[in-house]
């Protein structure tokens, strides 16, 4: 008997978290790792020459305050959610899902802005195409961020996100940080060198 | 610690129950979520390919061992691409040798290898009901299926498949009007790709998550055999890498489609000026090869992997350092990512930065090296056994050594000079990373097929097969250094044109003929792998006599794998011939108290602290 419980005793659990969670994290890598290639494509592009400096649109500014605030009431529902306040949960991820749309809203204006600039998408000159580039593959992310809000914000109606089960929404905040993120990176990647 | 382990008990038996549902037909061997399920479907798929691929390279190599041939038979399959004059066409060669490329070194090497021993040694061997995400698995799957079919179809329209090498290098890539091939067939080629990707990217975070959070009671990062080592850096390097090349290639497709110039810049075409200005091609060459270069070491180090473990288990011996292995893999990792310039030494770069590049590369020898001295001091006195996966881990072995010394003659700035672009570097790659991951699998394939299908192979035809690759491929590749040394360049169609080559023209046909040879014994594989799947022997439980946890399930495991609670690990997979053991192995589910005749001094200061313990 003394020897069955050293059996037991003996070998410990690994270390883990959850698994899904965790492939959040990966997935967000290889978002990482696509948008480092982009970057560092436009420096090298730069260093290149036949460069074409311009103004940055200067609805940037508006929409990064935009994503940040969304980035802020996203992580107030989380909060709320913690709490069991159901009802401040629901309406707090509708305000984020608003300010993600008023966001992207803004970033389709900002291509009009580009174009009164004369900044084109298909151009000689790559530095205009690269913004392009930057804003819409970062928009295609933003509207699978959105579409997980959505669904997050569905769950919320059903009452299925509280203190006790807060997989959902602490998933769809780590990812939603990381877009906010991600454009605050690229604005302020473009603003410095441009 | 023994309440937890009751309540675990008990949650594996739920958890058991919910596994005996009943699969139809198509849940169970077509949409499955089961890892060995899918990584058949992987190997299958992988096979397939590999047939094309390499019916492929015999199609070009016809073209140079016999440039006077007549190929007129062969316009039943062919079509158009045989001209009417008999002759292979020009455009079609360089389509064969971009496919026989992108096929093998994706298709085959990287989803065959990868997807296949990934998926069905990572739960098996950490004692895992399952992938984390079986659901992304299958999706990983059917995501590799469907670029696929678009990568097949692309071999049967009109103006061809993609022709520019699977370097797909602009300018040659993005302009349609360039060649055949850049048209239709490079539009399929990329969206392929576009899939493969993200069924790379699918399959990879599986892996990682599953590898990191999933492990059995007891597997510790150091008690895991070196194969799930080798498929975890694999999946890491695949997940910083792939997403880069998508990077590359969504710029090309812009260019391609949209008229940007990213990579565009001062072209004439028939006298005529592209209006594309201002783009860089060399910055296509950096994007490519951040992801190519480790593309290498993700078709390497799964093979690499099946090796240590299949070398130590058949020479009856642990592993000849654990940790050295672990640490050379992880510094291969880290190196992968900072030597991709090599590739590009003569496409005008700072010879300075080229010196950087050559230092770094130079560099890797030193983990390859080491991996290879601690497969032969594995081997050094061992009882070995000559299973046909010995044998080619062995052949591994060896190809490992032979490319990679050649490695040292490429990676320096100077030499590569003369050597860049020819049939040395042909020669090179194929040896070190085609040949040697080639023979990992078929090794894995081999060894693990008992636990897959519950049958064993035929081991004579399995020599017979042996024998015959491992030759053919020496005299296909061996050659090919003095052909590359004397200046061929690679991807020319024809040398007849030029008198320095004539000398040649013998060697070529025999490689040829040698590469005839070698790919007939594939189709002693073939039979012997399908006619085993159902009239092989029966497999024993553990035929290999082998530790990892994959030999403790039932012949057949199901669904879940182990039927009842999962098992728990007590030590390292390399228990081989330990001094004083009844047996000349131990598996890993072995209790260090059960085994008091052979645990060394440090394991039995372990036995009785524990038993201590559990006395006060």
């Amino acid at each position: 008997m003394v020897n069955q419980q050293v059996h037991i005793g003996e070998p410990k659990a690994t270390l883990s978290m959850h698994p899904k969670k965790f492939a959040l994290w990966l997935f967000i890598v290889s978002i990482v790792m696509l948008f480092a290639a982009l970057t560092s494509a436009f420096i090298v592009k730069q260093a290149d020459g036949n460069w074409l400096s311009f103004k940055l649109p200067g609805i940037f500014l508006l929409n990064t305050i935009v994503i940040a605030m969304s980035s802020l009431t996203m992580h107030l529902a989380y909060s709320a959610a913690k709490k069991d306040l159901l009802q401040r949960v629901k309406w707090m991820l509708l305000i984020t899902v608003s300010l993600g749309i008023l966001f992207l809203i803004g970033q389709y204006i900002s291509w009009s802005e580009l174009i009164n600039e004369n900044v084109y998408f298909v151009s000689n000159y790559a530095s205009g195409s690269f913004i392009y580039i930057f804003t819409g593959l970062h928009g295609l992310h933003l509207i699978s961020g959105l579409i997980f809000l959505l669904i997050t914000f569905i769950s919320s109606l059903r009452l299925k996100i509280h203190a006790k089960n807060l997989l959902q929404i602490e998933m769809c905040m780590t990812y939603w940080h990381f877009l906010g993120g991600l454009w605050v990176y690229l604005y302020v990647f473009l603003l410095f060198n441009l | 610690m023994a309440s937890t382990v009751v309540d675990e008990h008990i949650d594996h038996a739920v958890e058991d129950h919910a596994h005996e549902h009943h699969d139809n037909f198509i849940t169970k061997y077509i949409f499955s979520t089961d890892h060995k399920t899918i990584a058949k479907q992987y190997l299958i798929s992988g096979i397939f390919w590999a047939l094309i691929g390499g019916f492929l390279s015999l199609v070009f190599r016809l073209q140079l061992g016999f440039p006077n041939a007549q190929l007129e038979w062969l316009r039943p399959l062919m079509g158009k691409w045989i001209t009417t004059t008999g002759k292979l066409d020009p455009e079609f060669y360089l389509a064969l040798v971009t496919m026989h490329g992108t096929i093998m070194v994706f298709f085959v090497l990287t989803a065959g290898l990868s997807g296949t021993f990934s998926n069905f040694l990572i739960p098996l061997q950490i004692g895992a009901r399952d992938m984390a995400s079986g659901f992304m698995n299958m999706l990983s799957y059917w995501f590799f299926f469907v670029s696929s079919v678009v990568m097949f179809i692309s071999l049967f329209i009109e103006t061809g498949p993609a022709s520019g090498g699977w370097v797909i290098y602009p300018p040659l890539s993005a302009l349609p009007q360039a060649m055949s091939g850049s048209g239709l067939g490079m539009t399929m080629w990329l969206i392929a790709m576009a899939l493969f990707i993200v069924s790379t990217l699918l399959g990879g975070i599986n892996y990682i998550t599953t590898i990191i959070n999933l492990r059995t009671i007891g597997m510790s990062f150091l008690k895991l055999p070196l194969t799930i080592w080798s498929f975890f850096l694999t999946a890491i390097i695949g997940l910083l890498s792939f997403p880069v090349l998508f990077g590359a290639a969504l710029l090309l497709i812009f260019d391609r489609s949209f008229g940007t110039s990213f990579y565009l810049s001062d072209i004439y075409i028939g006298g005529e000026a592209l209006p594309n200005m201002g783009g860089s091609p060399i910055l296509f060459q950096h994007l490519f090869w951040f992801l190519g270069h480790p593309e290498v070491y993700i078709v390497l180090l799964p093979a690499l992997g099946i090796t240590s473990e299949i070398i130590a288990t058949n020479s009856r011996k642990p592993i000849f350092g654990y940790k050295a292995m672990i640490i050379s893999m992880l510094g291969i990792t880290v190196l992968s990512f900072v030597v991709w310039a090599h590739h590009m030494f003569v496409s005008g770069m700072n010879p300075f930065l080229g010196s950087i590049f050559m230092l770094l590369t130079l560099i890797i020898a030193v983990p390859s090296a080491v991996k290879v001295f601690n497969y032969l001091t594995t081997l050094w006195k061992g009882n070995i056994i000559f299973t046909p996966a010995m044998l080619f881990s062995i052949g591994l072995v060896s190809f490992f050594i032979s490319g990679g010394l050649t490695g040292l003659f490429v990676g320096n700035s100077a030499i590569d000079i003369q050597l860049h672009d020819t049939y040395f570097i042909v020669a090179h790659f194929h040896l070190v990373m085609g040949s040697a991951a080639f023979f990992g699998m078929m090794a894995g394939v081999y060894h693990w097929f008992p636990k897959m299908f519950g049958r064993m192979m035929d081991s004579k035809l399995g020599y017979i097969h042996f024998w015959i690759s491992f030759v053919g491929i020496y005299m296909v590749f061996f050659p090919m250094h003095y052909i590359g040394i004397a200046g061929f360049p690679r991807r020319y169609y024809s040398f007849t044109n030029f008198d320095a080559f004539s000398t040649f023209v013998d060697l070529n046909a025999f490689v040829s003929i040698a590469a005839i040879i070698t790919f007939a014994a594939q189709l002693i594989f073939l039979f012997n792998f399908f006619y085993s799947i159902f009239k092989g022997k029966k497999a024993p439980l553990n035929p290999w006599h082998s530790n990892t946890l994959e030999w403790t399930t039932p012949r057949l495991p199901g669904h879940g794998n182990w039927p009842g609670e999962l098992p728990t690990v007590h030590r390292w997979p390399y228990d081989y011939s330990k001094p004083g053991a009844k047996e000349d192995f131990i598996p890993q589910t072995v209790p260090l108290s059960e085994t008091p005749e052979s645990n060394l001094q440090h394991e039995a200061k372990i036995v009785a602290e524990l038993k201590s313990k559990v006395k006060s």
